[in-house]
C-alpha cells in the first residue's frame, strides 16, 4: 500500500501535447478514477505511471519514492489493460503465475497464490484453459487475477469493463469494489463511464484534452462542478444549462425563467452567487440538474428556495422509478425528472417547482462555474 | 410466385454446376500440364539407356530399374572424380541447415527490436536493411569474395553459410518484424510490468507466438539457400561446393554418352529436400495461435 503524487506532470508525442501540467494527490488506500472522454489521456497519464511510456517533464511518486525514472518492473505496480493483453501461448494458471516466476517467488508459495486468487475471482474451473477458449467476462477475470497474484503497492486497472455487456458490467463493478474493500490496496482506475466513477470512487479526476478539469471526491464533483464540461459530463441525464440575460426586477437582479407560454418567473441573483452586481445586464447559464426540478406540490409553497413555473410539456420518457419530461424554458430544451404517477401526457401543462438551492451559474464565454 | 422462385433456383443452379465444371477442368488441365515434365524425369530416371535410345519421351519405363538412382548418388564421374552427387548433397545439407537456422534466428531478434524495443533512429535502420533485399547478387560477388578471402573463409563451407547468413538477414528480418508490429504492444507491456526483461519476453511471449512465421522463414530461407547456384559456384570449388554446382557439372562432364536417366535422376535428388520442407512444415502452418490474447 502507498500514496501516489503526481506533479506537474506533462507528456509529448512529437510535437503534440497530450498531458499539460497534469497534479494528483492520493492517500494510501484510495481508489482514484480517471475519467473523461475517449482520447483525452487518461491512458497515457496511467502508463506514465506504471513507467510504460517515459515523461517528458514533472515527477511521480509512490509512497515516498520518486518513480519517475525508474523502470516499470522496479516500480512494484501490477495492471490490467484495456485489452487484458493475456499471453495466447499460456494457460491461464501460467498467466496468473508468469509475474511470480519472473519475480522468483519460491514455487509452493506461488501455488498458494494461484489457488486464492483463482477461488476470489471464481475461475478454478478455467486454470487448465488457453485465452482463447475463454468469453469476455472471464479473460477479464483472468487479468484481474494476473494482478491480484502479485501484492504491489498500487493497482492500475485501463478500462476493464469496457467491452463486457451490461449485466455483466454492474456486476464486475461491484465486485471490484468489494475487492478493493477487501484488499485496501491502493487502485488508479480509469473509464469513460460516469456512472463507473462515481460508483466506485474515493476520488474522481475528470480530464478532457489533456487537461485535469477537476479533482475531489464525488460528490463534491456533482455538487459543485468548476465547469460546465465537468457539470454535464457527470451524471445522467445531464445538467440542464438555461442560458438568460439578467435583468433588474422589483429593484433587485434576478435571472429570468420564461416558459414561452406568458408564464415567468425570476429567481433573485444573490441566491446564486456571491457578487450578484457583477452580472448586471450579462448573459449567464444556469446550471440545474433534472432531478431539481420536480412537479410543484403544496409541500413547496413555504419553500423559499423553489419556483413555480408552469410549462407545456413538449415529450416524456417513462424510464421506471422516474419519468423524463421535457418543456422549453428560455427557448432551450430542458429535462426534468418526475415522478411517474405526477407526470402529465404531451401538450398538457404542469406546474414544476425549480429548486434553486443546488443551482449554479456559468459563464457562457469560459464555460467556468461563476461563484 | 412458388414456381417462378423454383425455376429461378433451378436456373441459377445449372449456371452454377456448368461454372464449377468449367473451373476444374481448367485446373486439372493446367496441373497436368506442369506436372509433366515432373513425370518425364520420374520416367527417364528409372528406364535403362536401351530404354531411352529405343523408346520416345513420354513413353512408360519397360523395365523399372534404379541403377541410374544409384549411380547418380555414389559413382558418376563430376569432373574428375567419380563418387557421384552424395559429398555435395551433404555439402548442401552442412550450408543450409546452420545457414537457415542461424538466419532465421536473427531475423527473429531483429524483428522483435524493430517492432517492440524501437530506439532513436530504429526506422532508418531497418530501412537501410530492407535495400538488402533489392540488392541483385552478382554486384557484391567481388567485394565479398575479397572478404571471405581476407577473413580466410574463401572457399570454405563456413564462408558460404556466412554469405548466405548476411543474404538471409534482409528477409528473415523483415518477415518477423512484419509479424511481430501485428503482436500488440500491450502484450509486452504486459511482461514488462511482471518483471521480464528483454530476453524472457522475447524467449517467453514472442517466440512461442510465431511458429507461423518461422515456418514462413524457413520455407523461403531453405529454398534460397539449397538452390543457390550464383554464391556456389563463385565462392566454393571442388570439395566444398553445393550440390546444385554438382549437378551442373555432372550434366556437364562429357566423358562418354550423355547419360539422360543418371542425369535425371541427379536432378530429382537434388530437389527433394525443398519438395520435403513443403511438405512437412505445411503441416505446421497454423495461423491464428494469437487468437484470444486480447478481446475484440
Ligand atoms: N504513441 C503515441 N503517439 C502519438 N500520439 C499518441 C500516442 N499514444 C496516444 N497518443 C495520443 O494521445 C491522446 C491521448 O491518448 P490516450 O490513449 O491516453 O487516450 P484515452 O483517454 O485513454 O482514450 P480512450 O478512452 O479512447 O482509451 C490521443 O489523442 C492519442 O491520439
Ligand atoms: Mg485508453
Amino acid at each position: 500500500m502507498a500514496s501516489l503524487t503526481i506533479e506537474n506532470v506533462k507528456k509529448q508525442f512529437g510535437t503534440v501535447e497530450v498531458l499539460k501540467d497534469i497534479s494528483i494527490d492520493i492517500a494510501h488506500g484510495e481508489f482514484l478514477v480517471l475519467v473523461g472522454p475517449s482520447g483525452c489521456g487518461k491512458s497515457t497519464l496511467l502508463n506514465l505511471i506504471a513507467g510504460l511510456e517515459t515523461i517528458s517533464s514533472g515527477t511521480i511518486k509512490i509512497g515516498d519514492r520518486d518513480v519517475t525514472s525508474i523502470a516499470p518492473k522496479d516500480r512494484d505496480i501490477a495492471m490490467v489493460f484495456q485489452s487484458y493483453a493475456l499471453y495466447p501461448n499460456m494457460n491461464v494458471r501460467k498467466n496468473i503465475s508468469f509475474g511470480l516466476e519472473t519475480r522468483k517467488i519460491p514455487k509452493p508459495q506461488i501455488e498458494q497464490q494461484v489457488t486464492k486468487v483463482a477461488a476470489m475471482l471464481q475461475i478454478e474451473s478455467l486454470l487448465d484453459r488457453k485465452p482463447a477458449q475463454l468469453s469476455g467476462g472471464q479473460r477479464q477475470r483472468v487479468a484481474m487475477g494476473r494482478a491480484l497474484a502479485r501484492d504491489p503497492s498500487i493497482f492500475l486497472f485501463d478500462e476493464p469493463l469496457s467491452n463486457l455487456d451490461a449485466k455483466l458490467r454492474v456486476e464486475m463493478r461491484a465486485e471490484i469494489k468489494m475487492l478493493h474493500q477487501k484488499v485496501g490496496t491502493t487502485i488508479v482506475y480509469v473509464t469513460h463511464d460516469q456512472i463507473e466513477a462515481m460508483t466506485l470512487a474515493d476520488r474522481i479526476a475528470i480530464m478532457k484534452d489533456g487537461v485535469l478539469e477537476q479533482f475531489g471526491m464525488p460528490r463534491e464533483i456533482y455538487n459543485n462542478p468548476a465547469s460546465m464540461f465537468v457539470a454535464g459530463f457527470i451524471g445522467s441525464p445531464s445538467m440542464n444549462f438555461i442560458s438568460g440575460e439578467i435583468i433588474e426586477h422589483d429593484g433587485e437582479l434576478q435571472f429570468p425563467l420564461d416558459a414561452q407560454n406568458g408564464e415567468r418567473c425570476h429567481m433573485p441573483l444573490k441566491d446564486l452567487c456571491v457578487n450578484p452586481h457583477t452580472l448586471a445586464k450579462r448573459t449567464v447559464v444556469l446550471g440545474i440538474r433534472p432531478e431539481q426540478i420536480s412537479a410543484f406540490s403544496s409541500t413547496d409553497q413555504g419553500n423559499s428556495s423553489v419556483y413555480k413555473l408552469t410549462c407545456p410539456v413538449q415529450i416524456t420518457e417513462p424510464t421506471g422509478p422516474d419519468t423524463l419530461v421535457f418543456v422549453q424554458i428560455n427557448n432551450q430544451k430542458t429535462t426534468c425528472r418526475i415522478h411517474p404517477d405526477k407526470a402529465v401526457l404531451p401538450g398538457e401543462s404542469m406546474a414544476l417547482g425549480f429548486d434553486l438551492s443546488k443551482a449554479i451559474l456559468f459563464d457562457p464565454k469560459t464555460e467556468k462555474r461563476i461563484h | 410466385m412458388g414456381n417462378y422462385s423454383l425455376s429461378q433456383g433451378n436456373h441459377k443452379s445449372v449456371a452454377m454446376i456448368f461454372f464449377r465444371t468449367a473451373i476444374y477442368v481448367i485446373l486439372i488441365i493446367t496441373a497436368i500440364y506442369f506436372l509433366i515434365p515432373l513425370l518425364i524425369m520420374i520416367f527417364t530416371s528409372l528406364k535403362s539407356m536401351d530404354d531411352i535410345r529405343t523408346g520416345n519421351l513420354i513413353s512408360l519405363p519397360r523395365e523399372i530399374s534404379f541403377d541410374a538412382w544409384k549411380s547418380a548418388w555414389d559413382s558418376s564421374c563430376i569432373g574428375v572424380t567419380c563418387e557421384g552427387i552424395k559429398g555435395y548433397f551433404w555439402n548442401s545439407m552442412k550450408i543450409t541447415v546452420p545457414a537457415v537456422l542461424i538466419s532465421t534466428f536473427i531475423g527473429a531478434a531483429n524483428g522483435y527490436v524493430f517492432s517492440k524495443w524501437k530506439f532513436r533512429g530504429s526506422e532508418v535502420l531497418f530501412s537501410i536493411l530492407l535495400l538488402g533485399c533489392f540488392i541483385p547478387f552478382q554486384i557484391i560477388l567481388l567485394p565479398m569474395a575479397k572478404m571471405l578471402g581476407t577473413i580466410g573463409l574463401a572457399q570454405t563451407i563456413q564462408g558460404l553459410i556466412l554469405v548466405h547468413i548476411i543474404y538471409g538477414l534482409a528477409f528473415t528480418t523483415l518477415f518477423f518484424r512484419n509479424f511481430y508490429v501485428t503482436i500488440p504492444q500491450d502484450l509486452v507491456n504486459a511482461a514488462k510490468i511482471d518483471g521480464a526483461g528483454f530476453f524472457r519476453i522475447f524467449f517467453k511471449i514472442m517466440l512461442p507466438v510465431s511458429i507461423p512465421i518461422f515456418v514462413v522463414c524457413i520455407i523461403w530461407q531453405t529454398t534460397q539457400i539449397w538452390n543457390d547456384f550464383l554464391f556456389g559456384v563463385v565462392f566454393s570449388s571442388g570439395e566444398t561446393q553445393p550440390v546444385t554446382v554438382a549437378l551442373n557439372n555432372l550434366v556437364n562432364t562429357s566423358t562418354g554418352v550423355k547419360k539422360y536417366n543418371v542425369d535425371m535422376a541427379a536432378a530429382i535428388i537434388a530437389a527433394l529436400p525443398t519438395l520435403a520442407v513443403y511438405i512437412i512444415a505445411g503441416k505446421y502452418f497454423l495461423r491464428g495461435l494469437t487468437a484470444g490474447s486480447v478481446k475484440g
